[in-house]
C-alpha cells in the first residue's frame, strides 16, 4: 500500500495567489502555525498576470469618491446578486489593504502629489484602480511573496491536493502529492483556506493558466460544501485573437481605461450604439466627451469601452457575428489614434502599458502605438464559487474557508475590474483571521487513514490502467474545452447547453479510461489526468446552473431568454452534492438589503 | 509552415540524454506550444514548468539553441527555419526531470536578504508620499518575474558553482531595489559584501542581455550597489571620516 508522510499545522492555505499569501500571513501572525501548499513554484499563481490594477476607494485622484460609491458600483456590476455584506467589506477594508501593501514594499505608481495614482476601469465611476503600469498583479504577489518568507510560514511548492479530509461534518485536513516525486502526504490541520482560483481551463479560448482546473470548486462540493452563481463566468472582453497560438491572451483593460477604443472593420465605434439603461447617464454621449473622461476630466462620462466587462463582450460577439469584426475574427482595439490628441504618444503608451507593448511586439509582431490591435472575448474569470459566511468566509462545512476567485458573493452576476486583486487582499485576510479563531477554539480532528488510501488509490488509477483502449488525458481535456467553448459559452441556448451535459457524461466515461504513462515524478501526462476530474465537475456544475437561470443577466446571456426576470432577480443558484452522489440544485432566495445600504444604491443610480 | 524536429532533453539527474521529436509549426507558435504539442502527440510524460503563457510568470526559463530564454516568448519565426531546435533545461541549476530543473537554491538566498523596512509613515492613515521620479528606478528593478535567467547564464554560478558565495544577479538586483526604495531604512551593504558575494560580478552583464523583462540589471543595479559597497568600505576619506564621526 502507498505510504503517506503527515505534517501538522494549525491552519493549512492551499493556494499561494494574492488570497492564499494575505491569508497565510493573516493567520501566522495570529501566532497559528500555517502551511501553504501550491501547484506551482511561489509567486507564479495566477494573480501574477491581473495587469490594471486592485478597486479601492482612496479618493486620490477625485475626492467624490468613498466606499459608499464603490459598493455601489459593485451591486450595480454584480445585478444586484452579490452577497451585499462582503460587497460593503470589500468597499470599506480595500483602501487599507492598499496601504498595507504599500507598507510591506509595494511601490504603486504615484500622483503629482506623491500619493498612490488611481486610473479608470470599467464600471467604477472615479478613477479607483491603484496599480503598477499594466503589471499589478506581479507586485502585488511579490510583495506577499516576500513579506511572507520572513513571516515563519511553511511553504510546499509543487504539489497538488486532490483530496480534503474530513472527521465527522469537519475539514480537518487534505491530501496530496508533490509534484517532483509523486509522493503522497497528509497535511493535518485545524481549519483549511481554499484560494485556488478559477476554472478557464474548462473553456478552450482562456486568458487563465494550466492551474486554472476548478480544484477549489471541486475539492469543497466533494467535501460536502455548497457551490453559487456557478453560472457566471465572465468573459473578458479583450483577448488576444491572432496568432492562434496566443489566442485568449488578455489584454487589459487599461488600454481602454487609457483612451482606447473599440471600432468594427467599417472604423464605427460600435460601442456608442448599445448603451443599458442604468448606465445610460453615466455614458459620454459623444466621442470627444469620452476622451475627456479618459484624460481626468471630472466634468465628463465615461466612453462606452468602459462599461461593464459582460456588456462589452457581448457587443464584440455581436459585432462579429453579423460579418463587421476584423479579419481573424476579433474587433480592433485602437490606442494609437491617441496621436492626434497627445504629443509623442508612442512614449506615453509605452510608459503607461508596458507589457501590452511588449506582449503583442513579440507574440503578434505588432506595434500598438502605431497600429490597431485585434481583440475578441476570452475566458476570464469565474463569479461563482464556494459559498461563504460574508465577514469569515467559511463555508457550510466547518473548518472549510475560501477566499479570492474559488469564493462567490462579492461579484455577483459580473465583476469589475479592479475588484479582484482588492477581493483577493480583503477576503484573504478574513479568512485567515477567522480560521485562526476556528484552530484556536477547535481541537485538531482525527484523520481517516481509510479516505486517504482511497484518494491515493484514486489518484494512482491512470497508471494502473492497461495502456490498450486507454485514452490521452490530453485528448479528453482537449474535447472538453471545446464542447464548453461552443455550447456554454457567452451567449447560451437552452439546447446546446443540454448537449454539453451529454457530452460530459461520455467525457466522463473516457476520463475513467485515462491513462498515464512511465513514472510518477513530474509527469504532467498523469497531472492532466487527475485535473480532469475537477474539470468536469465544475463543467457541469456551470452548464445545470446556466440551465436553471432561465433569463440573461451580467455575465449570463441567454439567446432564448434574451432579458432580464424579475423572478430571478430573487435567487442564487446553490448545489450540493447529494446522497447518491449526484449533483442537487436549488434556488436560494437573496437576502434583503438592510434600509442603509439600500438607501447609499439609490443616491449612487 | 512546416514539420520541425525537436531536439529535447530527456531524463533526470542520474541520466539524461537528447531524444528527438517531430511536430507540426503553425503560424505564430512559440516553443512552448511546440512542446505542449509534443506532450499530446508523443510524449506525454514530457516534464516542462510553465502558467501564464504570456511572459509574465517566469516559469518556462530554458536553454533554446543554447541561449537562455522563456519558450513562451521565443516565437518559432525567430529560429533559423527549417532547422532542428535545441531545448534544454538550465545549466546552472540541478535536474529534477526533462526540462525542470530544482530553483529552490533561489528561493532560500532571498530569505537571507534583510527584508523592506519602512520609515515611519508621512501621514495620520498610514500612508507616505513618494515622487514618481524617485521610483522609477525601483519600478524598473521591481519588474524582474524571477525567472532566473539571469541566474543561469552567470558564469560565477553556472560555469563556477559558487551558489554558496554569490547570490546571483537577481538577487543584486532584488537587494538593489530594496536599497534604493525611498521608504526603505535598513542597511544591506555589508551583507551584499561579505555574505552576498557582490564582488564576484566582474560586470560582463550577460544577465542583462538575457533579461526578458530588459531590466538593465548591471548597469543601474549592480555597479551601482558595487559604488555604495566601495564607497562605504574601501573609501579612504570615508573611513578616514567615520572614525572620527561618532557613533549613532
Amino acid at each position: 500500500m502507498n505510504q503517506y508522510d503527515t505534517f501538522e499545522h494549525d491552519v493549512l492555505v492551499i493556494g499561494a495567489g494574492g488570497a492564499g499569501l494575505r491569508a497565510a500571513i493573516e493567520a501566522s501572525s495570529l501566532g497559528c502555525k500555517t502551511a501553504i501548499v501550491c501547484k506551482s513554484l511561489l509567486g507564479k499563481a495566477h494573480t501574477v498576470m491581473a495587469e490594471g490594477g486592485m478597486a479601492a476607494a482612496m479618493a486620490n485622484v477625485d475626492d467624490r469618491d468613498s466606499w459608499k460609491v464603490h459598493f455601489a458600483d459593485t451591486m450595480r456590476g454584480g445585478q444586484y446578486l452579490n452577497n451585499w455584506r462582503m460587497a460593503e467589506l470589500h468597499a470599506k477594508e480595500a483602501p487599507a489593504r492598499v496601504r498595507e501593501l504599500e507598507a510591506w514594499g509595494a511601490v504603486f505608481d504615484r500622483t503629482t502629489d506623491g500619493r498612490i495614482l488611481q486610473r479608470n476601469f470599467g464600471g467604477h465611476r472615479y478613477p479607483r484602480l491603484a496599480h503598477v503600469g499594466d503589471r499589478t498583479g506581479l507586485e502585488m504577489i511579490r510583495t506577499l511573496q516576500d513579506h511572507g518568507v520572513h513571516a515563519g510560514i511553511e511553504i510546499f511548492m509543487e504539489m497538488t491536493i486532490v483530496d480534503l479530509l474530513k472527521d465527522g461534518d469537519r475539514v480537518v485536513g487534505a491530501i496530496g502529492y508533490d509534484r517532483e516525486r509523486g509522493r503522497f502526504r497528509v497535511w493535518h490541520a485545524k481549519s483549511v483556506i481554499l484560494a485556488t482560483g478559477g476554472i478557464g481551463r474548462a473553456f478552450s479560448v482562456t486568458s487563465n493558466s494550466w492551474e486554472y482546473t476548478g480544484d477549489g470548486h471541486a475539492l469543497a462540493y466533494r467535501a460536502g460544501a455548497d457551490l453559487m452563481d456557478m453560472e457566471f463566468v465572465q468573459f473578458h472582453p479583450t483577448g488576444m485573437v491572432w496568432p492562434p497560438s496566443v489566442r485568449g491572451i488578455l489584454v487589459t483593460e487599461g488600454v481602454r481605461g487609457e483612451g482606447g477604443v473599440l471600432r468594427n472593420k467599417d472604423g464605427k465605434r460600435f460601442m456608442f450604439d448599445d448603451i443599458p439603461d442604468n448606465y445610460k447617464s453615466s455614458t459620454a454621449k459623444t466621442e470627444e466627451e469620452g476622451w475627456r473622461y479618459t484624460q481626468g476630466d471630472k466634468s465628463a462620462q465615461r466612453p462606452p469601452e468602459l462599461l461593464t466587462r459582460d456588456h462589452v463582450a457581448r457587443c464584440i460577439n455581436r459585432e462579429v457575428k453579423a460579418g463587421r469584426g476584423s479579419p481573424h475574427g476579433g474587433v480592433f482595439l485602437d490606442i494609437a489614434w491617441i496621436k492626434e490628441k497627445i504629443p509623442n504618444s508612442a512614449e506615453h503608451i509605452k510608459k503607461k502599458l508596458p507589457s501590452m507593448y511588449h506582449q503583442f511586439n513579440q507574440l503578434a509582431g505588432l506595434d500598438i502605438t502605431t497600429t490597431p490591435m485585434e481583440v475578441g472575448p476570452t475566458t476570464h474569470y469565474v463569479m461563482g464559487g464556494v459559498k461563504v459566511e460574508g465577514d469569515t468566509q467559511m463555508s457550510t462545512v466547518p473548518g472549510l474557508f475560501a477566499a479570492g476567485e474559488v469564493a462567490a458573493g462579492l461579484h455577483g452576476a459580473n465583476r469589475l475590474g479592479g475588484n479582484s486583486l482588492s477581493d483577493l487582499v480583503v477576503f484573504g485576510k478574513r479568512a485567515g483571521e477567522f480560521a485562526a479563531k476556528y484552530a484556536k477554539e477547535n481541537s485538531a480532528g482525527r484523520i481517516n487513514p481509510d479516505q486517504a488510501n482511497e484518494a491515493m488509490r484514486e489518484a494512482l488509477a491512470p497508471f494502473d490502467r492497461p495502456a490498450a483502449g486507454g485514452e490521452s488525458p490530453y485528448g479528453i481535456q482537449h474535447d472538453l474545452q471545446h464542447v464548453m467553448q461552443e455550447n456554454v459559452g457567452i451567449v447560451r441556448m437552452e439546447g446546446e447547453m443540454q448537449k454539453a451535459l451529454e457530452g460530459l457524461q461520455g467525457f466522463k466515461k473516457r476520463a475513467e479510461r485515462a491513462t498515464a504513462q512511465s513514472h510518477r515524478e513530474f509527469n504532467p501526462g498523469w497531472h492532466t489526468a487527475i485535473d480532469l476530474r475537477n474539470l468536469l465537475l465544475v463543467s457541469e456544475a456551470v452548464t445545470i446552473s446556466a440551465i436553471e437561470r432561465k433569463e440573461s443577466r451580467g455575465a449570463q446571456f441567454r439567446d432564448d431568454y434574451p432579458t432580464k426576470s424579475d423572478e430571478c432577480a430573487k435567487f442564487n443558484i446553490v448545489l450540493r452534492r447529494g446522497q447518491d452522489g449526484s449533483m442537487q440544485l436549488r434556488r436560494q432566495e437573496t437576502r434583503p438589503l438592510p434600509d442603509e445600504l439600500k438607501q447609499i444604491i439609490e443616491e449612487n443610480k | 509552415m512546416a514539420q520541425t524536429t525537436f531536439r529535447i532533453t530527456r531524463g533526470d539527474s542520474a541520466a539524461s540524454s537528447f531524444k528527438d521529436y517531430t511536430t507540426e509549426i503553425t503560424e505564430g507558435m512559440v516553443v512552448l506550444d511546440a512542446v505542449h504539442q509534443i506532450q499530446a502527440e508523443s510524449a506525454p510524460d514530457l516534464a516542462c514548468r510553465w502558467n501564464c503563457k504570456a511572459g509574465k510568470c517566469g516559469s518556462c526559463s530554458a536553454e533554446i539553441n543554447g541561449k537562455p530564454r522563456l519558450m513562451c516568448m521565443t516565437r518559432m519565426d525567430q529560429l533559423p527555419a527549417g532547422e532542428t531546435v535545441t531545448i534544454e533545461p538550465m545549466r546552472a541549476f540541478p535536474l529534477i526531470r526533462d526540462l525542470v530543473t530544482d530553483v529552490s537554491w533561489n528561493y532560500e538566498v532571498k530569505k537571507r536578504i534583510k527584508p523592506f523596512r519602512p520609515r515611519k509613515p508621512d501621514n495620520p492613515d498610514g500612508s507616505w508620499n513618494m515622487q514618481q521620479k524617485d521610483i522609477d528606478r525601483v519600478q524598473e528593478f521591481r519588474k524582474c518575474i524571477e525567472c532566473f535567467l539571469c541566474q543561469d547564464v552567470c558564469h560565477v554560478l553556472r560555469d563556477h558553482h559558487k551558489h554558496d558565495e554569490f547570490v546571483g544577479p537577481r538577487f543584486l538586483v532584488y537587494a538593489a531595489a530594496l536599497e534604493m526604495h525611498p521608504l526603505d531604512t535598513e542597511d544591506r551593504l555589508k551583507d551584499l559584501k561579505d555574505e552576498h558575494g557582490i564582488g564576484y560580478c566582474n560586470i560582463t552583464k550577460c544577465c542583462t542581455k538575457v533579461c526578458p523583462e530588459h531590466i538593465t540589471i548591471t548597469d543601474n543595479a549592480i555597479i551601482p550597489l558595487k559604488e555604495r559597497v566601495v564607497d562605504e568600505f574601501y573609501d579612504p576619506l570615508t573611513r578616514l571620516f567615520r572614525i572620527f564621526k561618532p557613533k549613532t
